[in-house]
């Protein structure tokens, strides 16, 4: 199929940027969208131009490196997949396609598409971990039984991959459901619950700092996480951090 | 050519880890303040290292190239890690999980450090489980196992198919501690593209900031590689799209041995390609292989049909199916290890048999499993005389709850059904059993470099089992390097701070500027991946499942042909400053460029068939055995480590012979 591109073009953080036109011809249907962009970026090397810039990865869609906006909905309009699982099936002939990067005030442009997203790393930092050492010399794996319904639902909120999707996709550009899942994975195993109540209010503190909106409960986070991340956490998280408050007090 | 001392402590296999770490030189709380370590990469190595290191006390610099440390590729393993717990009380032990790792190696492993590696294993679960790694469980609420292949007992912990991503984000969780605590200071989207020696001393490295373009200089006490694998030398493989061999080129260059480079894993189970414009490879895990069948038709006739849309391979009858596995296997069967499947099935795609456009894909049916499955669970019910679509339906519930998540990736990728249509695989590059030579105490040849997970060569030998290089990756990080590393350092306790205005570092600052600069100025006519995907096709023909003398010294000189090219025509648009993703690649494909020559002459050199490295020239020739791989433990029961020299094809070759003292060397038989 042969299409229309209109790609985000900046060059650099200070630069103002704008969308460019492109058009690619005879791209497979079993191509990744990724492996489009590589058609268009080989297409701009050889004729000495510098090619996009886009985030990307293990294109397995585990990482979360790969982001992009696409015709106005992260990951594309496919349900369930990051960018770099989203196959050119889902496009037709003649299509005109926008791309954008994640917008949001707290990732900033690094350059064309790519954004920082330094800031999910920050809250984490604030308390998205277990306070044990890495000696090894802790108690025996199976010493704590843990119900497999708990465990399985941590393994649930456990499984994102920190793309930042339902930070692009909330119109406040809140980061609840990213923060909310790594509070709900340890919340729900007794290991994570000695330091609770510190976790959720330094990482929800964090997470103000960074410029990051709130939650209005309009659900477009959930609908497009790529790996179906439910907004049950950030219930969740409401509830870890309203009692974590009163008790604080 | 001289012999290497691999440093292995004395004593029986048993004692020695035991008795090492006791005499151990240690260096105090108080000093470790005073010491700097560099860590590249922040994979499952590279970030347990990093946050052990830190959390030891020493002042750690961890570098990825990635945005973020949870992005490196480690985070991809999906089946699981295996541990001797022997919590399923099925005659686990610590033993025989080394015995496992031995054998399933080929023997081509260095005997103490499986079993090190063994010994620590059953801590990484009770780590893991206490850093919040929700791994999956039963009713009861302790920890589950799975089984995996070439192996008795059931030992692999998972968490469901993403145990790579969970066991890396509790390094980085662990991590993440230390970076609050201002111990790690992390430098994502950050480049090395040099080690700096100093005295004879690795004492820093030159960085670029991938996002300024900055050429940086960072010293340290010490250097830490832990920059995985070199598989995309293939261009097509599982690793992500920029996992790349630059820091242990690098090295390399600069004095580290690097160790049967020739050891690649080839796995079995992939998606296979679909056209031209592929850029990488998707795995489907091993666990497949528990309930699916695999499988090309046995009449050329239908292989034109299938290729030509005509035949549906659900329409091709049992009898006119050959299982080439179960055919050439009964014992094993589907579940025979991961280079002897992957051989099977290029066999049969090379005969002809091929299912799909490029001839390079076979079956991996679950009909069988779907329908044994679905009676089951009739019975189970207790429904009486199901009708087939009952059944089907029942078996694919079960089907559905084990694989799930994979057949939806698959029917992602490929648009088809998985239950209703058999999958196509292929094998694919996956892991690199080679790496940087490093002694017991994971130190390359150059002092104070340290090479762990699988950047080094040591725990795998000639072919890896499933569910052990998370198991290494972690071992390494967490409870070897942190040891003895120590040992090292305690001598650099009155060193002081390195200072970066050195001469050496100079040197190599301006090497790597150079470099940067003459890409940016060349002006060629071709891009990089145009190089890239030549040297993958060279690999993949002549270096890849099958290999002979003739084609290996003729891809010697086709990958020193396109390197000259590559040198003369390469094209990189934009600047040195700033983002620049084409002189990223530009580097790695430059390094790629000289070990895929270094790859071949070891695979020449190494006139044997073992593991994943198979030479036509060593086959049985009759027996039961006719026509399999065939070791040579009189003369190659060596690892084979290589010096640089300027030229890849001058490397000068260093012989660690490998003793078996606990083990019988025998041949492994699947038949």
């Amino acid at each position: 199929m042969n299409l229309t591109l209109k790609i985000w073009r900046q060059n650099g953080a200070s630069d103002k940027g704008k969308l460019v036109s492109y058009k690619v011809a005879d791209i497979s249907e079993h191509m990744s969208f990724l492996e489009m962009l590589d058609v268009l970026n080989e297409q701009l090397v050889n004729s000495g131009e510098e090619p996009v810039a886009f985030d990307h990865d293990c294109r397995e869609g585990i990482c979360g490196m790969c982001s992009l906006h696409i015709n106005g909905e992260a990951h594309g309009p496919d349900r369930g997949v990051t960018t770099c699982q989203l196959h050119m099936r889902m496009f037709k002939d003649g299509d005109t396609i926008t791309i954008e990067p994640f917008r949001a005030k707290a990732f900033p442009v690094v350059k064309d598409l790519v954004v920082d997203r330094s800031a999910l790393d920050r809250i984490q930092q604030a308390g998205g971990y277990i306070s044990v050492n890495t000696s090894g010399n802790t108690q025996d794996a199976n010493a704590i039984p843990i119900p497999k319904a708990d465990a399985d639902e941590a393994m649930d909120a456990a499984t994102c991959i920190g793309c930042g999707a339902c930070v692009a996709s909330c119109k406040n550009a809140s980061a609840m459901l990213f923060v909310s899942a790594k509070v709900s994975q340890y919340a729900l195993l007794p290991q994570g619950r000695v330091e609770a109540k510190d976790r959720v209010l330094n990482m929800v503190s964090q997470m103000d700092k960074e410029g990051f909106g709130n939650c209005t409960n309009t659900g477009a986070c959930e609908v497009e996480c790529p790996k179906g991340i439910s907004i049950t956490n950030i219930a969740r998280m409401n509830r870890e951090y309203l009692s974590a408050s009163i008790k604080n007090d | 050519m001289s012999t290497l001392d691999s440093k292995t402590p004395k004593g029986p296999l048993k004692d020695k880890w035991s008795t090492y770490k006791d005499k151990i030189d240690l260096v105090n709380p108080a000093n470790k303040r005073l010491i700097d370590v560099i860590v590249v990469g922040t994979g499952l190595a590279g970030g347990s290292a990093s946050a052990t290191l830190a959390e030891l006390g020493y002042n750690v610099k961890a570098f990825c190239y990635q945005d973020s440390p949870r992005r490196a590729h480690s985070i991809a393993a999906q089946g699981g890690i295996n541990a001797a717990k022997n919590y399923q009380g099925d005659g686990d032990s610590p033993y025989r999980l080394f015995y496992d790792t031995v054998k399933g190696g080929d023997y081509r492993s260095r005997e103490a450090n499986v079993y090190r590696l063994a010994e620590v294993s059953a801590n990484i679960i009770d780590q893991c489980v206490a850093q919040g790694v929700p791994f999956a469980r039963e009713y009861g609420g302790l920890l589950d196992n799975r089984s995996f292949g070439g192996v008795l007992v059931s030992r692999t912990f998972y968490a469901k198919g993403q145990t790579g991503q969970q066991l890396l984000l509790g390094a980085y969780s662990a991590m993440n501690r230390q970076i609050a605590r201002g111990k790690i200071e992390m430098f994502n989207r950050h480049e090395m593209l040099d080690v700096v020696v100093v005295d004879g001393k690795a004492r820093g490295i030159i960085a670029r900031n991938l996002v300024t373009g900055e050429i940086e200089r960072h010293s340290a006490h010490a250097v830490v590689i832990a920059s995985g694998g070199y598989g995309n030398v293939y261009f097509l493989s599982t690793n992500a799209m920029g996992s790349n061999t630059t820091a242990a080129w690098k090295i390399h260059k600069k004095g580290a041995y690097f160790a049967n480079p020739c050891y690649t894993q080839i796995h079995p189970t992939c998606i296979p390609r679909s056209g031209d414009y592929q850029s990488k490879l998707t795995l489907m895990s091993e666990s497949l292989r528990n309930d699916g069948r695999i499988w090309v038709p046995k009449k050329m006739e239908d292989v034109h049909a299938i290729r030509e849309g005509k035949l549906k391979p659900t329409q091709i009858a049992e009898e006119d199916r050959d299982y080439y596995l179960e055919r050439r296997y009964p014992a094993f069967g589907n579940l025979v290890p991961r280079d002897v499947a992957s051989r099977a099935a290029k066999e049969r795609c090379d005969a002809g048999y091929g299912v799909n456009a490029t001839g390079e894909a076979v079956y991996l049916d679950f009909k069988s499993a779907i329908e044994r499955y679905g009676a089951e669970q009739a019975k189970i019910q207790g429904i009486e005389n199901p009708s087939k679509e009952k059944i089907i339906a029942l078996g694919e519930k079960i089907v559905e709850a084990k694989y799930g998540n994979l057949f939806q990736m698959y029917e992602k990728i490929v648009d088809e059904n998985p239950y209703k249509t058999p999958m196509m695989i292929y094998p694919a590059t996956h892991y690199t059993m080679g790496g940087i030579w490093v002694d017991y105490n994971l130190m390359t040849t150059i002092p104070g470099c340290y090479a762990i997970g699988e950047a080094n060569f040591s725990d795998h030998g000639a072919n890896r089992l499933g569910a052990s290089a998370l198991m290494q990756g972690l071992a390494d990080g967490y409870f070897v390097l942190p040891y003895t590393i120590g040992d090292y350092l305690s001598d650099d306790i009155r060193t002081g701070p390195i200072s970066t205005d050195s001469p050496e570092f100079e040197q190599a600052e301006k090497d790597v500027q150079e470099r940067i600069n003459f890409f940016v100025n060349n002006n060629g006519s071709k891009s990089v991946d145009y190089f890239h995907k030549r040297l993958g096709k060279v690999m993949w023909d002549k270096v890849g499942m099958a290999r002979n003398e003739q084609g290996l010294k003729e891809a010697m000189d086709e990958i020193k042909a396109i390197r000259e090219e590559f040198w003369k025509e390469v094209r990189v648009p934009g600047t040195a400053e700033g983002m620049n993703t084409e002189l990223e690649k530009a580097g790695r494909v430059a390094d790629f460029l000289e070990l895929g020559e270094l790859f071949a002459k070891d695979a020449l050199h190494r006139n044997e068939s073992c593991g994943g490295h198979f030479r036509e020239e060593s086959v049985e020739l009759d027996g039961e055995q006719k026509g399999e791989a065939k070791r040579d433990d009189e003369n190659f029961a060596y690892v084979a480590a290589w010096e640089y020299k300027g030229d890849p094809r001058e490397a000068v070759l260093h012989k660690e012979e490998l003793e078996f003292k606990d083990i019988e060397l025998k041949q492994r038989s699947y038949k």
